[in-house]
């Protein structure tokens, strides 16, 4: 198996404070890695800087055997992204707002492949309206077929499911495991592991700006795993605890 | 091979999508309007616009309510980006910096120049005299170019703070004041009547302006969108 | 916490004792002038904080360059720094010229080419240090305010430029050629020349005092910050 994704000694600063600390990560071709971890554990920015949207103060990211920052743009064309934003244009409607970043990626003849994702993400009957007037799960779902336009072989998704409810995240987790991930290299971020425990087959909790354990599914079974990581969290929220005491 | 979206064709996207969301919506273009003429009826109360001291004020109306119609388009087109995301979204493809800046530059300037189309006949309707001619357009074209050039930058930084609401006027209003003077001088001279050939320091000296602004934000427009 | 270094005490005392010594040269070493009298003295001190303010404002746009390049927090705080003694000179520069304007213009204020370039240059600094105000994420106030350091100085000299064109200035030429219209000129004997060169070493040496406790001071607040982090965790 090949390394998609190499992240080595990356160090990213926010002002003084060290927001990830010498991290080490990989990710193998096919696999689909979940990263855990408390809110303000440096989730999003790592996201952010696997997506090329922010810079490392230090360290190597390689991604499909191209290297950020340097060469962004080909890294760029390798990548769809899914966050808590739909990165969608309200007054477009949702056959423009393909269209327009199918143009962004110097997609040829966008039209067959437009009318594919619409199909995909079951959105063709509404391809017409205006973004503004969907609801909040239907722009996600056309944020994941905005994400998979240009066929990218690497996925990224930070906390998708920000914002919606239980059918919304269903449909959403549905479109993401028969749809999205499928033959892709995905990296997801979540504070839920519920959420994506049937999804992910490897989970790495980021905790005090590091990967502090990874879990493939083969190692420990699924309870096992919800055991430990409400474990990891409780230890964290006791040193936090003590901290404000004093 | 070639990674990166050809800089034309990015820049066109960038430009059709803004006029299509434009056209939908109309909430820049209509917003700006209804300013200007709000301004320019308060300019007509305050100022007592009668006959004789319009003639010399008149450009100077005309520029002012551009300029402040001009910071409200320029909010609204960048706060558009945000809302959703949607900056990311332009950030994430496989374009130049440079020629998202360039699209969201000439999407405003086109919006500028559809309110100063509308602006100048009514004005001219209003207080029955004809303002319209060729060097006035002239002056405007290159007078609004200059100042999107750089309101467009600052914009895209104003979006990007907590006090985004009240920053952009303040942070553009002290830097554009040369080619409000430059535009607002060329435009009197045009309206009473001086010749073009007269004129064409003035005309040179915007178009010098122009390419200041426009070759600066250029150039520091990286700076502003990449973290 | 470091002491103060040498050479900083060495040139706190210099520029005490040149300070003391210009404001000297000021009131007795230039003779005084025919027709305006004492209130001539206070051109020295006048063109030499505009010119400190000019410095500042220059070297904040070059530190603003190197910040882009480099993205070196350094270059932000010098560039802040040199903003900060900027503002504080172009004010004593546009007082002091309005002082002298009273009796000379029969104004404080009127709407001459260089005392408006001034105020808006002011302006320009003041905007400057909202936009930091109004950004809390670091290494984006350090970038925004880097562009916005150069933008503003490239667009001074546009804005006096263009007053200048069409406004025949008022406000006299002292160095270099004079214009006819001026109002206040009067011809430098070599005694007021030598005291406005030294007066302007005065300011500039003051002005490089000053630069370098503030960048200290920076300095000890970004430790602080560290400290309070450490703590933290």
């Amino acid at each position: 198996m090949s390394t998609v994704i190499e992240i080595k000694n990356l160090i990213k600063r926010f002002g003084h404070k060290q927001v990830l600390k010498n991290l080490n990560f990989s990710v193998n071709q096919g696999e689909f890695v979940a990263i855990l971890g408390p809110n303000g554990a440096g989730k999003t920015t790592l996201l952010r800087i696997l997506s090329s949207l922010s810079k490392p103060n230090f360290g190597s990211i390689t991604i499909g055997g191209y290297s950020l920052p340097d060469q962004a743009a080909a890294v760029r064309l390798k990548l769809g992204i899914v966050s808590h934003q739909p990165l969608l244009y309200g007054d477009l409607s949702a056959e423009e707002n393909l269209l327009f970043y199918s143009r962004l990626y110097g997609m040829d003849h966008p039209q067959n492949r437009i009318y594919e994702i619409l199909q995909l993400v079951g959105l063709e009957k509404r391809k017409k309206d205006m973004i503004r007037t969907y609801s909040r799960g239907m722009q996600q779902r056309l944020a994941i077929g905005r994400a998979i336009l240009h066929d990218p072989e690497v996925l990224l998704l930070d906390e998708p499911h920000t914002g919606l409810d239980q059918d919304a995240s269903n449909m959403l987790d549905q479109l993401l495991e028969q749809v999205a991930t499928r033959g892709r290299t995905v990296v997801m971020t979540s504070h839920d592991l519920g959420r994506v425990a049937n999804m992910a087959s490897r989970f790495d909790i980021l905790t005090k700006g590091k990967i502090q354990s990874s879990i493939s599914v083969n190692d420990l079974p699924l309870h096992g795993l919800l055991e430990y990581y409400q474990s990891v969290l409780s230890l964290i929220d006791a040193n936090a605890e003590t901290k404000n005491g004093t | 091979m070639e990674h990166k979206t050809s800089f034309f064709k990015a820049i066109k996207a960038v430009i059709w999508k803004d006029l299509i969301a434009e056209l939908r919506s109309k909430e820049l273009v209509s917003g700006m309007l209804v300013f200007s003429l709000l301004v320019i009826f308060i300019f007509n109360f305050s100022l007592e616009l009668s006959p004789s001291t319009r003639a010399s004020v008149t450009a100077g109306v005309l520029w002012v309510t551009i300029i402040f119609a001009g910071t409200i388009g320029l909010n609204r087109s960048m706060a558009v980006e945000k809302d959703r995301g949607c900056l990311d979204g332009l950030l994430l493809a496989p374009v130049d910096r440079t020629a998202i800046y360039f699209g969201k530059s000439i999407a405003n300037w086109i919006f500028m120049l559809i309110v100063a189309a509308i602006i100048l006949p009514v004005y001219s309707i209003l207080y029955n005299h004809n303002v319209i001619s060729i060097g006035l357009v002239f002056v405007i074209l290159l007078g609004s170019e200059g100042y999107v050039a750089i309101g467009t930058l600052l914009a895209s930084m104003a979006v990007q703070a907590r006090t985004r609401d009240i920053l952009l006027p303040i942070l553009l209003f002290p830097v554009v004041i040369p080619i409000l003077i430059a535009s607002v001088k060329a435009s009197n001279g045009f309206l009473i009547g001086v010749a073009f050939n007269e004129l064409t320091n003035w005309i040179y000296l915007l178009a010098a302006y122009d390419v200041i602004f426009t070759s600066v934000a250029f150039m520091v427009f990286d700076a502003v969108v990449e973290e | 916490m470091k002491s103060k270094p040498k050479w900083l005490k060495i040139l706190d005392i210099i520029t005490i004792i040149s300070f003391a010594l210009a404001t000297l040269m000021v009131f007795f070493y230039a003779p005084l002038e025919r027709v305006m009298g004492a209130v001539q003295k206070v051109f020295y001190f006048h063109v030499s904080a505009g010119w400190v303010g000019m410095l500042s404002f220059m070297i904040a746009a070059i530190a603003g360059i190197a910040y882009l390049i480099k993205k070196d927090s350094k270059w932000d705080l010098v560039g802040y720094s040199a903003v900060e003694i900027g503002i504080a000179f172009t004010m004593i520069n546009v007082i002091t010229g309005s002082i002298w304007a009273r009796p000379i213009w029969n104004s404080w204020w009127t709407w001459d080419p260089r005392l408006t370039t001034a105020t808006i240059m002011e302006l320009v600094y003041f905007a400057y240090i909202m936009l930091r105000q109004g950004i809390d994420d670091p290494e984006r106030r350090n970038r925004f305010s880097a562009v916005y350091a150069i933008v503003g100085f490239i667009s001074v000299p546009l804005t006096f430029f263009s007053i200048r064109i069409f406004d025949r200035t008022i406000h006299p030429v002292v160095i270099g050629s004079g214009d006819a219209n001026a109002i206040g000129s009067f011809d430098m004997t070599p005694l007021m020349l030598q005291t406005l060169l030294f007066s302007i070493l005065v300011f500039s040496i003051l002005f490089v005092d000053l630069m370098w406790h503030r960048i200290r001071l920076g300095q000890y607040s970004n430790e602080i910050e560290e400290l309070k982090l450490r703590i933290q965790d």
